[in-house]
């Protein structure tokens, strides 16, 4: 059995090369793996291409998400839903950055961006969807026509590398989420060359978690490292 | 205008609601209509938002709010979230807007004059669900229209929206355009169409705002 379980976030992000493309699971907090975040920053990778919901959050703070990498100058370029804030009150240095042309963004539709890295991670060359027909978004792209309704063709992304966090996993790498938590892990664990995976839990025997229970089988996943007490929780934030 | 529009839902639809103004909706609902929730992060049939102490901190909706589990919830990943979207299991999408045409084109995901913008679910669901309806302010903070001829920021999803609520009333969207139905206590249709960039109808039914008691 490959031994998956590596004993520090240090050592599961220690060969990720410049310029790699990370996919980053997470939504408005949970499933964020913070410690992973937090240990490529330590590593000091750069030219990063980055795959998220978000390129990390707008409000200034002290929590850790992709706007460390940001605001560090790590990131190259952003493929996300959002490239300013949910509200024009908010900013933060991607919108800045991004506005003086100094970092490059694609902006996808949520919903197109997550069937992308499904059919990353499907082998599927491409898909049609009707979200963005008729908007600025459809220049440049294939519209085509089925039972009268038009589509967009959307290609897939896969990335080198995607990190996610989840509840708890068997030393497979069998993997369980918790409530929302689950978002863009399933789907990005099967988008990557490699998928690194920070858990709640500790690491339980294989058996222990029922087969009709897994959320992400271990196949999709290479690397885990189980989240100390003293590393970084899933808190409620305030605000 | 969250009490308003979420007097429109019916029993047994399946509601998504927009980050803001529209997620005031799920406390206003008729309680003998049944009402799935629906948010694009991967959950349905969730509950109310959590009360200070109650949250959990991996159980949020698309707002990044805090929500309570209720027996019946059921988690998706985002793939799937988006697929029950897309596939038409949505019957009503409650979003905020910075414009809304006489076509029913929706625009709110970017500015015109920005590079950025935030689009998150609001392509998918103007597309996917079955009716959008929108909440926002009738004019912009500059006094601008937001209810308008033909939209100048940059459109999320060409005619797909049918009523609006805003401030001063609700705004069903026709074939003719924009029709007033209801009006906000003290306003006249005329003050309501000086603030409004298109041509209002104004039907011989109009109402005040209708409100449960």
């Amino acid at each position: 059995m490959k031994n998956k379980t590596y004993e520090s976030f240090e050592a599961a992000v220690a060969d990720i090369p410049d310029g790699s493309t990370i996919m980053f699971a997470g939504f408005a907090g949970p499933g964020t793996p913070r410690n992973l975040i937090a240990a490529l920053l330590a590593q000091g990778a750069s030219g990063l291409t980055i795959i998220s919901n978000t390129p990390g959050r707008w409000a200034d703070g002290e929590i850790v998400d992709l706007k460390v990498l940001v605001d560090a100058g790590r990131v190259r370029k952003a493929v996300a839903s959002f490239t300013a804030a949910p509200h024009p009150s908010m900013s933060g240095v991607f919108a800045e950055l991004y506005e003086a042309g100094k970092i490059e963004a694609e902006l996808v539709p949520q919903g197109t961006l997550a069937e992308r890295i499904r059919a990353g991670g499907a082998g599927l060359g491409a898909f049609y969807t009707p979200a963005g027909v008729g908007t600025e978004l459809a220049e440049g792209k294939e519209v085509r026509s089925f039972d009268g309704r038009d589509y967009l063709l959307e290609l897939p992304l896969r990335a080198d590398y995607a990190m996610l966090r989840a509840h708890r996993a068997d030393e497979l790498g069998n993997l369980q989420y918790v409530h929302t938590q689950r978002n863009f892990g399933p789907i990005m664990a099967r988008a990557a060359h490699t998928t690194i995976v920070e858990l709640d839990l500790p690491i339980v025997p294989a058996g222990e978690i029922d087969p009709d229970h897994v959320h992400t089988p271990g196949i999709f996943i290479d690397r885990m490292v189980v989240v100390p007490a003293d590393a970084i929780q899933e808190t409620v934030r305030n605000g | 205008m969250a009490d308003r529009i979420a007097m429109e839902f019916e029993d047994g639809w399946v509601v998504n609601l927009g980050v803001g103004m529209p997620t005031l909706c799920s406390n206003f609902v008729h309680p003998e209509r049944e009402i799935t929730y629906q948010s694009e992060n991967g959950l349905v049939n969730y509950g109310p938002l959590a009360v200070e102490g109650e949250e959990d901190p991996n159980l949020v909706n698309a707002g990044g709010q805090y929500v309570i589990p209720i027996p019946g919830m059921a988690v998706l990943d985002h793939a799937d979230a988006f697929a029950l979207i897309r596939g038409g299991y949505v019957d009503v999408t409650v979003l905020g807007a910075y414009e809304v045409a006489a076509n029913g084109d929706l625009a709110n995901w970017r500015l015109a004059g920005r590079k950025g913008g935030g689009i998150g679910g609001a392509m998918d669901l103007a597309v996917g669900a079955r009716n959008v309806f929108v909440m926002m302010e009738h004019t912009t903070r500059e006094g601008a229209p937001r209810l308008v001829e033909r939209c100048a920021q940059p459109i999320t999803a060409p005619g797909v929206v049918k009523l609006v609520a805003t401030t001063l009333g609700l705004f069903e969207i026709t074939p003719d355009g924009f029709v007033l139905r209801e009006i906000a206590p003290g306003y006249e249709p005329d003050e309501v169409q000086a603030a409004t960039g298109a041509r209002l109808i104004v039907p011989p039914d109009l109402r005040e705002f209708q409100t449960r008691a």
